[in-house]
């Protein structure tokens, strides 16, 4: 079973992500910030990620710089998933090393074609 | 509602559309003619289906509508746009040398992201064969549908649903909450109101048909016709993209499967005018 690291400070987001990837038949972890998810990738690396940009302590984008850095890391897909919408602001995120985009609101139907697309479903 | 009434209503939108609705659809009556009753200031469906017995022609057009209009999304079950661009453009390119032109048909084109995925695919093909004319036609029964499609304007949870965030930033514009898709890809296709129960000769011929999650509404012999009537369309070598879970077996021997490429078709070899 492969395994995504959802990074995201609300927990309501964090509960309800990791619940529509469970229903798809992913492992879901939780990280509540940029830092804590780095801590976790170091340790093991997950299949994939799930990334908030707007995050306390560390957020999207820095988290994006150290987590290059690890090694293996440029095969773990990973997936933004923010409230900005701004065409920029997306493509700083694909220029910072993201695989896909979500703009949130999303609901599951949008997670699992993301999913699709990048090769995961 | 009466079982009467549910005939009634069932006979009229076969009548309209070709489409059967089962008595498990039931629920779908509620909830998508309850809008056209309050346009209609009426009171309900009681009151709806009395003025559709008189034959109302502007209700029994927003009637249609309203049980025609289906969701879609862009690059549906990506793999027949991956076999649209790595197997069927490339043939084409080759076997259409002489005339240079490729016509492509995007039938129940609902709000146009079928015929804008082809489009986003074309474009890049054209990069290399600039010389080429790849006319794309987009038909769908309903004119709401056909005018959204025309005006290329989608919402932030319509341009998510399956279309890639590269072709997102590549071919679209942000307008406040919206997104439309460029001007040069809605000048690549051509959006036509037309009921497929019609004629579809005036629309000239297709080398590729897409036709896709719309037959499985229609009857046994309805799909025999309309499969027929896209055979009649196209060149011997054209091509027939069905949804992954329809088929041609039991209603048109005109097609054929091709081997190991689920969902499209070929017509048949021996494929003639007279037989279906």
């Amino acid at each position: 079973m492969k395994t995504c690291l959802v990074v995201e400070d609300s927990k309501v987001i964090r509960v309800i992500a990791a619940k529509a990837l469970q229903e798809m038949n992913f492992n879901a972890i939780e990280a509540e910030n940029g830092e804590v998810a780095l801590a976790q990738c170091q340790k093991s690396l997950p299949d994939f990620i799930l990334l908030d940009w707007i995050l306390p302590v560390k957020d999207g984008i820095s988290f994006m710089a150290d987590f290059k850095k690890l090694p293996g890391s440029e095969k773990v897909p990973v997936i933004f998933c923010t409230s900005r919408n701004d065409p920029k602001d997306i493509q700083t995120a694909l220029d910072a090393g993201a695989w896909e985009y979500i703009m949130k609101p999303f609901d599951s139907e949008i997670l699992r074609l993301k999913l699709m697309q990048t090769g995961l479903l | 509602m009466n079982q009467t009434d549910f005939s009634f209503l069932s006979n009229l939108l076969k009548e309209q559309s070709g489409i059967v609705l089962t008595a498990d659809k039931f629920y779908m009556l509620e909830s998508r003619l309850m809008p056209v009753a309050r346009e209609f200031n009426m009171s309900g469906l009681d009151d709806l289906t009395l003025a559709l017995r008189q034959r109302d022609s502007a209700l029994t057009a927003a009637f249609t509508e309203a049980m025609t209009t289906n969701e879609t999304l862009f690059f549906r079950d990506i793999k027949p746009f991956a076999q649209f661009k790595d197997m069927v453009l490339p043939y084409l390119f080759k076997a259409r040398a002489n005339t240079k032109t490729i016509r492509i048909l995007s039938a129940g084109a609902s709000s146009g992201q079928e015929a804008y995925s082809i489009a986003m695919i074309v474009k890049d093909a054209l990069e290399k064969n600039p010389d080429w004319n790849i006319e794309i036609v987009g038909i769908d029964i309903s004119s709401t549908m056909i005018n959204k499609a025309r005006e290329g304007m989608y919402s932030q949870f319509e341009v998510q649903r399956g279309l890639p965030i590269r072709q997102l930033l590549r071919h679209f514009s942000k307008q406040d909450d919206q997104w439309q898709i460029d001007h040069s890809l809605r000048a690549m296709v051509q959006f036509k109101r037309w009921n497929l129960l019609d004629d579809i000769a005036p629309l000239g011929k297709f080398d590729v048909i897409f036709c896709r999650y719309v037959i499985r509404s229609f009857d046994s012999p309805l799909k025999t016709r309309i499969l027929s009537k896209f055979a009649n369309e196209m060149p011997a070598d054209g091509c027939l993209f069905l949804g992954l879970n329809e088929t041609v077996l039991g209603f048109s021997s005109r097609f054929k499967l091709i081997k190991d490429v689920k969902g499209l078709y070929a017509k048949s070899p021996d494929s003639s005018a007279s037989a279906s």
